[in-house]
């Protein structure tokens, strides 16, 4: 079975290491190259307490299962070159100040409900957990399943195992289908044709796009987030902290700027912040106001992050769709398409679970997750199309 | 009075970051055409790096055309200036430029917030310092030339007793006559380009030199009553000691800048001064829209003729349209300003600017084809130098990584991410990435143009009240009108 | 004349003089622990970052572009 994996990003990669393992020749197909757009744009969540009981939730817990695995065959034995992961199962920890205790503990005591660990925390327990924190916060939970990764490397490790494993990485654009309507057999792209039994889309928040040269109908559309990095100090914050007001930003499709804090140290000594969430298209830029949000509320949570220098910033298009639920799954129209997208601020986190779904469409591999909430037909799906 | 006052209501409002040599020509023009100007530099004095000075400590033998810098600040009491303003953020749409400063001492917390709003910005925000790693350039006491230079004129004191001075270019001589004068013997000044590139980038013109003859006349002379060796054809090619600078290995250069193998001797000394050109500062530009033209030896903002940039109300001039010396700036800043404002250039008042930027600009391009940056000098890099700086990051950990996109490369080797943000080590490792075989170029976009605190990014975001400092003032006057200041 | 303290230990300048401009002229040559060893001034004009101190509790100060004050408390910084 000859597979094109199309996009290098944490998606791609995981897919091309997941199909190439199941036995398909691979050739990876990006614009620029591993890991240059979104999967280095992000802040490298693999996160359950932000999801709310659901379909995207059980897909979140197994992935995050799987990442502990994959990250340390990943980290064991590199080779020359080949970037650590950094993984890191440091925990979360989402706090609410005065009037916001209620409302984090019932989402908190839903999540207990299907499994998530999520542990009410009382101040003395907070304060030893990070004692820079705002004095002002009144109730916390810790998520002790929550964990961060360095998301480029991450992406670069995935590849290059998949790469040793026998795929193969082409730099070129998408520019067209091979084969008769409605059925592929592969990509014509500015690197030449690429011959292919199944292409699987992993194109991002540019899947749609990817989609519409194909052939095919798929509503995916970009949210820019804009993240702050600080100068590298001492280490001052030991959790992912983030404000409860996290939870409600994450399924909104407000157009408008929204941020929510979310705080935690690198391993490379700097404080990453983040973020906003606005839906402006592929607007490349975001002046100064969402930076200036998310500064103030973590500045709020953090007092000591006042008189902190601010290095750089970044921002990044994550992929949604329109009932904001990943897209995974063969396209219901286009014989030998298989997309891999929609994963919103969360694609880094659900990676490994969505290759396995990958894997399952195109090989038939076994997997004990349900395909069916993330399939391209669902009818959430198909009434806006 | 203010500026406002001083230009009437309905003056064109004209923005200039910088204070140097172009950026105070700016704003000489711009007032003398008649618009409300603003000028902001991040240093405690104007001047930039070219005038750079305290009034006590400064040598006065350091000082080259000192009675422009004093006639360009004598108009500036009709402008509102502000110096040590730390320029972070700059956006242009619709006409309108916004540049968000803070003002205070450098790196202080909670300093005044300043939000400028324009109709034009004139951006010259000049060039610093190219130095090329070298084996143990990481060793306390080795500077860039640059260093050496800003810290004998501001401050009066040199980093050493017995120094190198090493890297391309003409810039080397006053760096040479400046440590001398602040007390340090100069060993030897060593030129990397050899006679052939440099009779090929000088010889044939030698009247584009006009101007700038007398003041390398004048440093040759320094040289010469310092008893300073000057060598071209050779360079420091690695730097000796274990907690501080021991000694220097020099070696003969190819004319592609490769050591001569056999050539390499050690010299004493306790201090190094490298530089082997600048690199643009091009940050402020590139937020605002310009266009930027040129591969990795040299990247520059794209201008018209009357100095404007790609995008419409923004303006650049000196070294961020090419590495061209004090003189083009001077007369680039002229025409950007008087542009800016709104003035013609068929005003009588530009034919000197004009005059001066044509000849200067046959200048940069020879100063380019004599001392550019040659290829060879990579092999005397060893595999585990130290490319960036803040990150400590090595030549093989770049070259492993080179095939990735840039981005890729830069996370997973952490070369670039640090507290300089590849400022230092930027063009270096895009030479390492393209020798690697890989593509390297975009170093130079910076969301964040300069350091500042999250508490006054955040003071933006929780709406406080952006205040507008009380602009400090330039009191001293000078009348003489040379042919290119504006009047 | 003005009287700084570096990790305590009082050190005198001009007037005037940056802070890295006292340190320098007091003799020394490096005052931040990097991972590769000490750093002092390198670019001198604000743009490498080396020469960062903590002034008077304020981490990350460029040290070559403070102008020094009379009593400022000057601290080592360290990078793990």
């Amino acid at each position: 079975m000859r597979v094109a994996v199309i996009g290098s990003g944490i998606v791609g990669a995981a897919c091309a290491l997941a199909l190439v393992e199941g036995g398909a020749e691979v050739v990876v197909i990006d614009r620029v190259g591993v890991a240059g757009e979104t999967s280095s744009r992000c802040e490298g969540n693999l996160l359950v307490s932000d999801k709310a009981p659901g379909a995207e939730a059980d897909l979140a817990v197994a992935s995050n299962a799987m990442w502990r695995s994959l990250a340390e065959r990943l980290d064991a034995d590199r080779p020359n070159g080949q970037p650590a992961t950094e993984f890191e199962a440091k925990g979360g920890i989402v706090v609410a100040f005065g009037g916001g205790e209620a409302a984090l503990e019932r989402f908190a005591e839903a999540q207990r409900a299907t499994g998530i660990r999520a542990e009410a925390m009382d101040v003395a327990a907070l304060a030893a957990a990070e004692p820079f924190l705002s004095p002002e916060v009144v109730h916390a939970v810790h998520y002790p399943d929550d964990a961060q990764i360095q998301p480029s490397t991450a992406t670069q490790a995935l590849l290059d195992t998949a790469i040793r494993a026998g795929a193969r990485l082409v730099i070129g654009e998408v520019t067209g289908p091979l084969g008769r309507p409605g059925g592929l057999s592969g990509v014509t792209t500015t690197a030449g044709p690429i011959e292919a039994d199944v292409v699987v889309n992993c194109a991002g928040p540019w899947a749609g796009e990817v989609a519409a040269r194909l052939g095919a109908r798929l509503d995916i559309r970009p949210r820019r987030g804009v993240i702050l990095v600080t100068t590298p100090m001492p280490q001052r914050v030991f959790h992912k902290v983030y404000d409860s007001d996290y939870v409600g930003a994450v399924g909104s499709g407000d157009a408008a700027l929204q941020t929510s804090t979310v705080v935690e140290s690198t391993p490379g000594g700097t404080v990453l912040i983040g973020s906003s969430r606005e839906r402006v298209g592929f607007d490349d830029r975001p002046g100064v106001a969402p930076a200036a949000a998310i500064a103030a509320k973590a500045v709020r949570l953090f007092p000591f992050l006042e008189e902190t220098v601010l290095l750089r910033s970044y921002f990044g298009f994550r992929p949604y769709a329109p009932d904001h639920l990943p897209v995974i799954g063969a396209d219901p129209d286009v014989a030998g398409l298989v997309h891999a997208t929609g994963h919103e601020g969360a694609g880094i986190g659900l990676a490994p679970a969505t290759a396995e779904l990958v894997a399952h469409a195109v090989l038939g591999t076994t997997t004990a997750l349900d395909p069916a909430p993330f399939l391209p037909g669902r009818a959430s799906l198909q009434e806006t199309a | 009075m203010t500026g406002a006052a001083a230009a009437g209501a309905g003056a064109r409002r004209v923005a200039i970051l910088g204070g140097g040599p172009a950026g105070l020509a700016a704003a000489q023009a711009a007032l003398a055409a008649g618009a409300e100007v603003t000028l902001l530099d991040e240093g405690g004095r104007l001047g930039g790096q070219y005038w750079r000075h305290h009034e006590q400590l400064t040598d006065r033998r350091l000082q080259h055309g000192w009675a422009r810098f004093e006639r360009l600040k004598g108009v500036l009491d009709r402008a509102e200036v502000h110096t040590g303003a730390s320029v972070w953020s700059a956006e242009a749409s619709d006409g309108v430029v916004r540049l968000r400063a803070v003002v205070g001492p450098a790196d202080a917390t909670s300093r005044t917030a300043l939000e400028i709003e324009a109709d034009a910005v004139v951006v010259a925000t000049g060039a610093h310092d190219l130095a090329l790693p070298v084996p143990g350039w990481t060793l306390p006491g080795v500077t860039t030339a640059g260093a050496a230079q800003a810290l004998a004129k501001r401050d009066g004191v040199t980093v050493g007793r017995r120094t190198v001075v090493s890297g391309a270019g003409p810039f080397l001589l006053p760096v040479a006559q400046s440590l001398a004068i602040a007390g340090s013997e100069v060993v030897g000044v060593h030129e990397a380009s050899r006679i052939g590139g440099l009779a090929a980038g000088w010889l044939p013109r030698p009247w584009q030199l006009a101007g700038k003859a007398g003041e390398l006349v004048e440093y040759v002379g320094a040289l010469a009553r310092h008893r300073i060796p000057y060598r071209i054809g050779s360079g420091v090619v690695r730097v000796l000691g274990t907690d501080r600078v021991e000694g220097v290995v020099i070696a003969a250069l190819d004319a592609d800048w490769r050591p001569v193998p056999g050539s390499e001797r050690e010299v004493a000394c306790d201090s190094v001064a490298l530089g082997h050109g600048f690199t643009p500062r091009l940050e402020v530009a590139i937020a605002l829209g310009a266009a930027i033209e040129g591969d990795r030896r040299g990247r520059f903002v794209v201008v018209d003729d009357t100095q404007r940039t790609s995008v419409s109300g923004v303006y650049a001039a000196g070294e961020i349209t090419g590495i061209g010396g004090a003189d083009a700036a001077l007369a680039e800043g002229a025409v950007a300003g008087f542009m800016a404002a709104g003035g013609s250039l068929d005003d009588d008042r530009m034919r000197g600017p004009l005059a001066v930027r044509r000849r200067m600009g046959a200048f940069a391009a020879r100063l380019e084809r004599a001392h550019g940056i040659r290829p060879g000098w990579t092999s005397w890099l060893a595999d585990d130098t130290v490319i960036c700086r803040c990150e400590n990051v090595t030549r093989r950990t770049i070259a492993d990584r080179a095939d990735a996109p840039l981005r890729a490369m830069k996370l997973a080797t952490r070369a670039g991410l640090g507290a300089c943000q590849g400022r230092t080590c930027g063009r270096a490792v895009e030479a390492i990435v393209a020798e690697a075989g890989g593509s390297p170029e975009g170093f130079d976009r910076r969301p964040v143009l300069a350091p500042v605190r999250l508490g006054e990014v955040a003071a933006l975001g929780r709406g406080s009240t952006v205040v507008d400092t009380e602009p400090a003032r330039c009191d001293d006057a000078g009348t003489t009108v040379a042919a290119v200041d504006v009047q | 004349m003005i009287r700084i303290t570096v990790d305590a230990e009082p050190l005198e300048g001009r007037d005037g003089q940056t802070i890295a401009g006292v340190l320098i002229g007091a003799g020394r040559t490096a005052w931040r622990s990097a991972q590769t060893g000490d750093r002092g001034v390198f670019c001198g004009i604000g743009v490498c970052h080396d020469c960062l101190v903590t002034v008077n509790g304020v981490e990350g100060v460029r040290a070559c572009q403070r102008e020094a004050v009379d009593g400022d408390r000057v601290e080592r910084e360290v990078r793990a």
